[in-house]
Protein backbone atom coordinates (compact mmCIF):
# COMPACT_ATOMS: atom_id res chain seq x y z
CA UNK A 1 0.00 0.00 0.00
CA UNK A 2 3.00 2.31 0.29
CA UNK A 3 3.18 5.05 -2.28
CA UNK A 4 6.44 6.67 -3.12
CA UNK A 5 7.27 9.44 -5.60
CA UNK A 6 10.73 10.93 -6.64
CA UNK A 7 12.09 13.57 -9.59
CA UNK A 8 14.74 15.66 -10.07
CA UNK A 9 15.12 19.38 -11.40
CA UNK A 10 17.57 21.48 -11.57
CA UNK A 11 20.18 20.60 -9.34
CA UNK A 12 17.84 18.70 -7.11
CA UNK A 13 16.13 15.18 -6.53
CA UNK A 14 12.69 14.88 -4.55
CA UNK A 15 11.71 12.40 -3.07
CA UNK A 16 7.96 11.79 -1.55
CA UNK A 17 6.80 9.21 0.52
CA UNK A 18 3.15 8.46 2.47
CA UNK A 19 3.60 8.07 6.31
CA UNK A 20 0.93 5.34 6.96
CA UNK A 21 1.96 2.28 8.34
CA UNK A 22 -1.07 -0.07 7.84
CA UNK A 23 -1.80 -3.49 8.27
CA UNK A 24 -4.52 -5.03 6.70
CA UNK A 25 -7.33 -2.97 6.45
CA UNK A 26 -6.42 -1.29 9.81
CA UNK A 27 -4.07 2.32 10.17
CA UNK A 28 -1.60 1.86 12.68
CA UNK A 29 0.63 5.13 12.29
CA UNK A 30 0.11 8.13 10.20
CA UNK A 31 4.01 9.62 10.54
CA UNK A 32 6.00 6.50 9.75
CA UNK A 33 8.90 7.86 8.12
CA UNK A 34 9.61 5.86 4.66
CA UNK A 35 13.03 7.98 3.64
CA UNK A 36 16.37 7.00 4.88
CA UNK A 37 19.24 9.44 4.82
CA UNK A 38 21.85 6.91 4.11
CA UNK A 39 24.95 9.92 3.59
CA UNK A 40 25.04 13.13 3.20
CA UNK A 41 23.47 13.49 -0.11
CA UNK A 42 21.86 10.65 -0.67
CA UNK A 43 18.26 9.46 -0.08
CA UNK A 44 16.46 6.26 -0.33
CA UNK A 45 12.31 6.00 -0.09
CA UNK A 46 11.89 2.48 0.95
CA UNK A 47 7.99 0.52 0.22
CA UNK A 48 7.07 -3.48 0.59
CA UNK A 49 6.93 -5.62 3.25
CA UNK A 50 6.96 -4.52 6.48
CA UNK A 51 9.68 -5.32 8.59
CA UNK A 52 11.75 -5.76 5.83
CA UNK A 53 11.70 -2.52 4.47
CA UNK A 54 13.33 -1.24 7.94
CA UNK A 55 15.79 -4.04 8.46
CA UNK A 56 16.90 -3.41 4.76
CA UNK A 57 16.80 0.37 4.87
CA UNK A 58 19.51 0.03 8.37
CA UNK A 59 21.29 -2.71 7.08
CA UNK A 60 22.14 -0.32 3.88
CA UNK A 61 22.40 2.64 6.25
CA UNK A 62 25.39 1.21 8.13
CA UNK A 63 27.11 -0.80 5.14
CA UNK A 64 27.41 2.95 3.48
CA UNK A 65 28.41 4.22 6.75
CA UNK A 66 31.10 1.34 7.43
CA UNK A 67 32.30 2.96 3.17
CA UNK A 68 32.30 6.48 4.49
CA UNK A 69 34.66 6.28 7.35
CA UNK A 70 36.67 3.76 5.80
CA UNK A 71 37.86 5.41 2.65
CA UNK A 72 36.83 8.98 4.44
CA UNK A 73 34.36 9.76 1.03
CA UNK A 74 31.22 8.32 0.92
CA UNK A 75 29.86 6.29 -1.80
CA UNK A 76 28.48 8.23 -5.01
CA UNK A 77 24.65 7.32 -5.94
CA UNK A 78 25.74 6.04 -9.16
CA UNK A 79 27.88 3.42 -7.07
CA UNK A 80 25.70 3.18 -3.68
CA UNK A 81 22.87 1.76 -6.50
CA UNK A 82 24.78 -0.13 -7.39
CA UNK A 83 25.85 -1.60 -3.88
CA UNK A 84 22.11 -1.85 -2.82
CA UNK A 85 20.82 -3.58 -6.38
CA UNK A 86 23.45 -6.32 -5.74
CA UNK A 87 22.69 -6.85 -1.88
CA UNK A 88 18.92 -7.18 -3.19
CA UNK A 89 19.71 -9.35 -6.22
CA UNK A 90 22.07 -11.58 -3.82
CA UNK A 91 19.00 -11.50 -1.37
CA UNK A 92 16.42 -12.79 -3.95
CA UNK A 93 18.38 -15.59 -4.43
CA UNK A 94 18.69 -16.43 -0.57
CA UNK A 95 16.41 -18.68 1.43
CA UNK A 96 14.83 -15.52 2.66
CA UNK A 97 14.74 -12.92 0.42
CA UNK A 98 13.97 -8.80 0.85
CA UNK A 99 10.95 -7.73 -0.42
CA UNK A 100 11.62 -4.15 -0.48
CA UNK A 101 11.58 -1.85 -3.54
CA UNK A 102 13.63 1.82 -3.48
CA UNK A 103 13.57 4.98 -4.62
CA UNK A 104 17.31 6.51 -4.47
CA UNK A 105 17.92 9.99 -4.72
CA UNK A 106 21.58 11.46 -4.38
CA UNK A 107 23.39 14.29 -5.67
CA UNK A 108 27.18 13.92 -7.05
CA UNK A 109 29.40 16.54 -5.29
CA UNK A 110 31.95 15.05 -7.66
CA UNK A 111 30.02 15.91 -10.79
CA UNK A 112 27.51 18.24 -9.95
CA UNK A 113 24.30 16.04 -11.25
CA UNK A 114 21.47 15.09 -9.34
CA UNK A 115 20.73 11.16 -9.80
CA UNK A 116 17.69 9.00 -9.68
CA UNK A 117 17.63 5.24 -9.23
CA UNK A 118 14.60 3.21 -9.58
CA UNK A 119 15.11 0.03 -7.76
CA UNK A 120 12.72 -3.21 -7.39
CA UNK A 121 13.06 -6.27 -4.95
CA UNK A 122 13.70 -8.29 -7.92
CA UNK A 123 17.25 -6.49 -8.65
CA UNK A 124 15.87 -4.12 -11.15
CA UNK A 125 17.73 -1.39 -11.54
CA UNK A 126 17.45 2.12 -13.66
CA UNK A 127 18.31 5.71 -13.61
CA UNK A 128 15.41 7.66 -14.23
CA UNK A 129 14.41 10.83 -14.53
CA UNK A 130 11.25 10.19 -12.26
CA UNK A 131 10.05 7.90 -10.85
CA UNK A 132 6.95 6.01 -8.26
CA UNK A 133 6.25 2.96 -6.55
CA UNK A 134 3.02 1.52 -5.67
CA UNK A 135 -0.88 2.31 -6.58
CA UNK A 136 0.92 5.63 -6.92
CA UNK A 137 2.73 4.90 -10.14
CA UNK A 138 -0.57 4.06 -11.83
CA UNK A 139 -1.14 8.29 -11.79
CA UNK A 140 2.00 9.45 -10.86
CA UNK A 141 4.06 8.29 -14.01
CA UNK A 142 1.22 9.64 -16.58
CA UNK A 143 1.39 13.19 -14.89
CA UNK A 144 5.32 13.30 -14.73
CA UNK A 145 5.24 12.20 -18.29
CA UNK A 146 3.80 15.07 -19.26
CA UNK A 147 4.22 17.73 -16.81
CA UNK A 148 8.11 16.74 -15.68
CA UNK A 149 10.91 18.91 -16.72
CA UNK A 150 14.74 18.17 -15.71
CA UNK A 151 15.72 21.93 -15.80
CA UNK A 152 13.00 22.51 -13.83
CA UNK A 153 13.98 24.69 -10.23
CA UNK A 154 12.28 23.46 -6.91
CA UNK A 155 9.20 24.99 -7.11
CA UNK A 156 7.52 24.03 -10.13
CA UNK A 157 9.35 20.45 -8.84
CA UNK A 158 7.33 20.57 -5.72
CA UNK A 159 4.42 21.52 -8.17
CA UNK A 160 4.59 19.04 -10.45
CA UNK A 161 4.88 16.49 -6.96
CA UNK A 162 1.90 18.15 -5.65
CA UNK A 163 0.09 17.10 -9.13
CA UNK A 164 0.41 13.57 -8.72
CA UNK A 165 0.01 13.34 -4.93
CA UNK A 166 -3.72 15.51 -5.49
CA UNK A 167 -3.89 12.95 -7.95
CA UNK A 168 -4.16 9.94 -5.83
CA UNK A 169 -5.66 11.48 -3.21
CA UNK A 170 -8.77 12.44 -5.77
CA UNK A 171 -8.82 8.58 -7.26
CA UNK A 172 -6.97 5.97 -5.46
CA UNK A 173 -9.66 4.00 -2.96
CA UNK A 174 -7.32 3.59 -0.08
CA UNK A 175 -5.18 6.60 -0.78
CA UNK A 176 -2.87 7.60 2.26
CA UNK A 177 -3.41 11.08 4.22
CA UNK A 178 0.20 12.55 4.44
CA UNK A 179 3.19 12.43 2.61
CA UNK A 180 6.73 13.45 3.64
CA UNK A 181 9.18 14.94 1.37
CA UNK A 182 12.72 15.49 1.19
CA UNK A 183 15.18 17.25 -1.42
CA UNK A 184 18.57 16.64 -1.70
CA UNK A 185 20.95 19.34 -3.78
CA UNK A 186 24.73 20.38 -3.42
CA UNK A 187 23.81 21.33 0.41
CA UNK A 188 22.60 18.23 1.44
CA UNK A 189 19.94 16.55 2.41
CA UNK A 190 16.53 18.22 4.14
CA UNK A 191 13.12 17.95 4.55
CA UNK A 192 10.02 20.02 3.22
CA UNK A 193 6.85 21.00 4.15
CA UNK A 194 4.25 20.56 1.20
CA UNK B 1 66.78 -23.76 26.14
CA UNK B 2 64.69 -20.97 26.04
CA UNK B 3 64.19 -21.46 22.19
CA UNK B 4 61.45 -23.94 22.52
CA UNK B 5 58.97 -21.33 24.28
CA UNK B 6 59.68 -18.87 21.70
CA UNK B 7 58.21 -21.47 18.76
CA UNK B 8 54.14 -21.98 19.62
CA UNK B 9 52.87 -18.62 21.76
CA UNK B 10 50.02 -19.91 23.33
CA UNK B 11 52.77 -21.89 25.71
CA UNK B 12 54.18 -20.39 28.74
CA UNK B 13 57.59 -20.06 29.38
CA UNK B 14 58.46 -21.84 32.96
CA UNK B 15 58.59 -18.68 35.08
CA UNK B 16 55.30 -17.77 33.56
CA UNK B 17 56.49 -15.65 30.68
CA UNK B 18 54.91 -15.57 27.17
CA UNK B 19 57.41 -14.14 25.21
CA UNK B 20 55.60 -13.46 21.93
CA UNK B 21 53.54 -11.11 24.00
CA UNK B 22 56.52 -9.87 25.25
CA UNK B 23 58.44 -9.18 21.89
CA UNK B 24 54.72 -7.51 20.63
CA UNK B 25 55.59 -5.16 22.90
CA UNK B 26 58.72 -4.42 22.07
CA UNK B 27 57.74 -4.00 18.21
CA UNK B 28 55.61 -1.61 19.71
CA UNK B 29 58.68 0.15 21.22
CA UNK B 30 59.62 0.48 18.28
CA UNK B 31 56.85 2.37 16.45
CA UNK B 32 56.38 6.47 16.32
CA UNK B 33 55.52 7.97 19.45
CA UNK B 34 51.60 8.86 20.21
CA UNK B 35 50.52 10.96 23.14
CA UNK B 36 46.90 11.22 24.31
CA UNK B 37 46.01 13.60 26.95
CA UNK B 38 42.74 14.55 28.77
CA UNK B 39 41.37 17.75 29.19
CA UNK B 40 38.12 19.29 31.42
CA UNK B 41 36.04 18.79 28.12
CA UNK B 42 38.98 18.17 25.53
CA UNK B 43 40.73 15.18 24.21
CA UNK B 44 43.67 15.55 22.49
CA UNK B 45 45.53 12.74 20.44
CA UNK B 46 49.16 13.82 19.39
CA UNK B 47 51.61 11.61 17.17
CA UNK B 48 54.80 11.99 16.35
CA UNK B 49 54.83 11.35 12.13
CA UNK B 50 57.62 10.10 10.06
CA UNK B 51 58.91 11.77 7.84
CA UNK B 52 57.67 10.76 4.28
CA UNK B 53 59.86 10.13 2.02
CA UNK B 54 60.27 12.89 -0.84
CA UNK B 55 57.95 11.16 -3.57
CA UNK B 56 55.89 9.87 -0.97
CA UNK B 57 52.52 10.91 -0.37
CA UNK B 58 52.21 12.15 2.88
CA UNK B 59 48.24 11.35 2.89
CA UNK B 60 48.39 7.67 2.44
CA UNK B 61 50.35 7.30 5.81
CA UNK B 62 48.21 7.53 8.70
CA UNK B 63 48.21 6.64 12.21
CA UNK B 64 45.55 8.72 14.06
CA UNK B 65 41.90 6.73 12.52
CA UNK B 66 38.40 7.66 13.06
CA UNK B 67 36.72 4.16 14.16
CA UNK B 68 32.79 6.42 14.49
CA UNK B 69 31.47 9.83 14.45
CA UNK B 70 32.90 10.27 17.95
CA UNK B 71 35.78 7.98 18.74
CA UNK B 72 39.25 8.28 17.52
CA UNK B 73 42.53 5.94 17.89
CA UNK B 74 46.12 6.45 17.70
CA UNK B 75 48.09 3.25 17.78
CA UNK B 76 52.16 2.45 17.75
CA UNK B 77 53.60 -0.08 16.55
CA UNK B 78 53.24 -2.17 13.26
CA UNK B 79 51.43 -0.19 10.88
CA UNK B 80 49.91 -3.40 9.02
CA UNK B 81 48.41 -4.82 12.34
CA UNK B 82 47.41 -1.27 12.86
CA UNK B 83 45.33 -1.36 10.17
CA UNK B 84 43.59 -4.63 10.21
CA UNK B 85 42.80 -3.51 13.95
CA UNK B 86 41.35 -1.03 13.22
CA UNK B 87 39.29 -2.31 10.72
CA UNK B 88 38.11 -5.00 12.96
CA UNK B 89 37.18 -1.93 15.05
CA UNK B 90 35.45 0.18 12.51
CA UNK B 91 32.98 -2.99 11.56
CA UNK B 92 32.41 -3.53 15.49
CA UNK B 93 30.96 0.14 15.48
CA UNK B 94 28.79 0.08 12.97
CA UNK B 95 27.29 -3.60 13.71
CA UNK B 96 26.76 -2.38 17.05
CA UNK B 97 24.87 0.63 15.92
CA UNK B 98 22.61 -2.09 13.70
CA UNK B 99 22.00 -4.33 16.71
CA UNK B 100 21.06 -1.66 19.50
CA UNK B 101 20.83 1.69 17.51
CA UNK B 102 23.08 3.23 19.61
CA UNK B 103 26.67 4.66 19.33
CA UNK B 104 29.35 2.45 21.15
CA UNK B 105 30.55 3.65 23.93
CA UNK B 106 34.51 4.25 24.32
CA UNK B 107 34.86 1.63 26.92
CA UNK B 108 33.26 -0.88 25.15
CA UNK B 109 35.27 -0.58 21.94
CA UNK B 110 38.49 -0.56 23.56
CA UNK B 111 37.12 -3.64 25.48
CA UNK B 112 36.20 -5.18 21.87
CA UNK B 113 39.53 -3.97 20.66
CA UNK B 114 41.41 -5.48 23.84
CA UNK B 115 39.10 -8.60 22.97
CA UNK B 116 40.72 -9.20 20.10
CA UNK B 117 44.35 -8.45 21.15
CA UNK B 118 43.85 -11.03 23.63
CA UNK B 119 42.33 -13.77 20.89
CA UNK B 120 45.50 -13.63 19.18
CA UNK B 121 47.64 -14.43 22.07
CA UNK B 122 45.55 -17.62 23.04
CA UNK B 123 44.89 -19.37 19.04
CA UNK B 124 46.71 -21.40 17.48
CA UNK B 125 48.39 -20.29 14.02
CA UNK B 126 48.19 -16.48 14.75
CA UNK B 127 50.52 -13.98 16.62
CA UNK B 128 49.72 -11.32 18.49
CA UNK B 129 48.79 -7.47 17.27
CA UNK B 130 52.38 -5.36 17.48
CA UNK B 131 50.39 -2.56 18.39
CA UNK B 132 49.49 -0.85 21.21
CA UNK B 133 46.66 1.80 21.22
CA UNK B 134 45.29 4.90 21.95
CA UNK B 135 41.57 5.34 21.91
CA UNK B 136 40.01 8.50 23.03
CA UNK B 137 36.35 10.04 22.19
CA UNK B 138 32.98 10.80 24.04
CA UNK B 139 30.62 8.50 25.17
CA UNK B 140 26.81 9.50 23.76
CA UNK B 141 25.07 12.20 25.56
CA UNK B 142 28.10 12.46 28.14
CA UNK B 143 30.24 15.68 28.02
CA UNK B 144 33.50 14.30 29.85
CA UNK B 145 36.37 12.74 27.55
CA UNK B 146 37.91 9.49 27.42
CA UNK B 147 41.16 7.83 27.24
CA UNK B 148 42.15 4.41 26.84
CA UNK B 149 44.87 2.62 26.12
CA UNK B 150 45.00 -1.07 24.70
CA UNK B 151 48.20 -2.95 25.03
CA UNK B 152 48.76 -6.36 22.89
CA UNK B 153 48.64 -8.61 25.70
CA UNK B 154 44.80 -7.34 25.37
CA UNK B 155 45.01 -4.98 28.50
CA UNK B 156 43.51 -2.21 28.85
CA UNK B 157 43.06 0.64 31.38
CA UNK B 158 41.71 4.10 31.51
CA UNK B 159 43.99 7.56 31.66
CA UNK B 160 43.94 10.82 32.18
CA UNK B 161 47.23 11.21 30.28
CA UNK B 162 49.51 8.90 28.61
CA UNK B 163 51.78 7.56 25.99
CA UNK B 164 52.74 5.20 24.01
CA UNK B 165 55.76 4.09 21.59
CA UNK B 166 59.15 5.25 20.95
CA UNK B 167 60.30 6.97 24.57
CA UNK B 168 56.89 6.55 26.15
CA UNK B 169 58.33 6.23 29.36
CA UNK B 170 60.21 9.95 28.69
CA UNK B 171 57.10 11.53 27.89
CA UNK B 172 54.76 9.69 30.21
CA UNK B 173 57.14 10.56 33.00
CA UNK B 174 57.16 14.53 31.90
CA UNK B 175 53.42 13.81 31.57
CA UNK B 176 53.53 12.68 35.05
CA UNK B 177 55.76 15.90 36.32
CA UNK B 178 53.49 18.56 34.42
CA UNK B 179 49.67 17.47 34.00
CA UNK B 180 47.01 19.15 36.07
CA UNK B 181 43.08 18.36 36.10
CA UNK B 182 40.86 20.54 34.34
CA UNK B 183 42.83 22.10 31.68
CA UNK B 184 41.82 23.99 29.12
CA UNK B 185 42.05 23.46 25.24
CA UNK B 186 44.48 25.40 24.71
CA UNK B 187 46.71 23.90 27.54
CA UNK B 188 45.49 20.81 26.75
CA UNK B 189 47.50 21.11 22.81
CA UNK B 190 49.97 22.86 24.30
CA UNK B 191 51.04 20.13 27.11
CA UNK B 192 50.36 17.56 24.47
CA UNK B 193 52.69 19.61 22.10
CA UNK B 194 55.73 20.04 24.67
CA UNK B 195 55.39 16.14 25.59
CA UNK B 196 55.73 15.34 22.40
CA UNK B 197 58.62 17.69 21.99
CA UNK B 198 60.38 15.77 24.13
CA UNK B 199 61.09 12.84 22.04
CA UNK B 200 60.97 14.33 18.68
CA UNK B 201 64.01 16.23 17.88
CA UNK B 202 62.59 17.58 14.35
CA UNK B 203 59.95 19.36 15.91
CA UNK B 204 56.78 20.84 14.24
CA UNK B 205 56.99 19.10 11.23
CA UNK B 206 56.40 15.41 12.06
CA UNK B 207 54.10 16.45 14.87
CA UNK B 208 50.37 15.67 13.99
CA UNK B 209 47.80 16.89 16.23
CA UNK B 210 43.86 15.88 16.34
CA UNK B 211 40.92 17.30 19.20
CA UNK B 212 38.07 15.85 20.04
CA UNK B 213 35.91 19.04 21.70
CA UNK B 214 32.57 17.48 21.93
CA UNK B 215 30.21 14.31 20.54
CA UNK B 216 31.23 14.44 17.33
CA UNK B 217 33.65 17.34 16.89
CA UNK B 218 36.99 16.32 15.50
CA UNK B 219 39.48 18.84 14.19
CA UNK B 220 43.22 18.55 13.41
CA UNK B 221 45.78 20.89 14.47
CA UNK B 222 46.93 23.15 11.11
CA UNK B 223 50.76 22.14 10.55
CA UNK B 224 51.12 26.58 11.01
CA UNK B 225 49.27 26.31 14.15
CA UNK B 226 51.75 23.55 15.29
CA UNK B 227 54.45 25.57 14.64
CA UNK B 228 53.02 28.73 15.95
CA UNK B 229 52.62 26.41 18.99
CA UNK B 230 56.30 24.73 18.77
CA UNK B 231 57.60 28.78 19.09
CA UNK B 232 55.86 29.31 21.75
CA UNK B 233 57.09 26.75 23.99
CA UNK B 234 60.53 27.27 22.96
CA UNK B 235 60.69 31.14 23.66
CA UNK B 236 59.06 30.03 26.99
CA UNK B 237 61.98 27.48 27.38
CA UNK B 238 64.57 29.98 26.47
CA UNK B 239 63.21 32.49 29.45
CA UNK B 240 63.64 29.80 31.27
CA UNK B 241 66.85 28.72 30.60
CA UNK B 242 67.57 32.65 30.42
CA UNK B 243 66.34 33.41 33.81
CA UNK B 244 68.37 30.10 35.42
CA UNK B 245 71.24 31.77 33.63
CA UNK B 246 71.15 35.15 35.37
CA UNK B 247 69.92 33.53 38.91
CA UNK B 248 72.91 31.29 38.64
CA UNK B 249 75.33 34.56 37.32
CA UNK B 250 74.02 36.44 40.53
CA UNK B 251 75.13 33.54 43.51
CA UNK B 252 78.26 33.62 41.76
CA UNK B 253 78.64 37.24 41.96
CA UNK B 254 77.20 36.63 45.40
CA UNK B 255 79.82 34.30 46.47
CA UNK B 256 82.78 36.02 44.77
CA UNK B 257 81.97 39.12 46.41
CA UNK B 258 81.79 37.21 50.15
CA UNK B 259 85.44 35.59 49.28
CA UNK B 260 86.98 39.10 48.83
CA UNK B 261 85.05 40.48 51.84
CA UNK B 262 86.88 37.70 54.31
CA UNK B 263 90.36 38.52 53.81
CA UNK B 264 89.61 42.42 53.99
CA UNK B 265 88.94 41.26 57.67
Amino acid sequence: MDISFALTGKGYVLVAADTTAARSIIKMKSDEDKIKVLSPHLLMAFSGEPGDTVNFAEYVERNLRLYHIRHTYPLRPASAASWIRRSLAESLRSRSPYSVNLLLGGYDTATHTPELYWVDYLGTMTSVPFGAHGYGSYFALSLLDRYHDPEAGLEEGLAALRRCIDEVSKRLVVSPGKYKVKVVDKDGVREIEL
Amino acid sequence: MSRSYDRALTVFSPDGHLFQVEYALEAVKKGTCAVGLRGKDVVVLGVEKKSVLQLQDPRTVRKVAMLDDHICLAFAGLNADGRVLIDKARVECQSHRLTVEDPVTVEYITRHIAGIQQKYTQSGGVRPFGVSTLIVGFDPNDTRPRLYQTEPGGTYSAWKANAIGRSSKTVREFLEKNHKDDLSRDETIKLTIKSLLEVVQTGAKNIEINIMESYGKITALEQSEIEAAVQEIEREKEAEAERKRSRLAATAAGQAAMSQAVPGQ
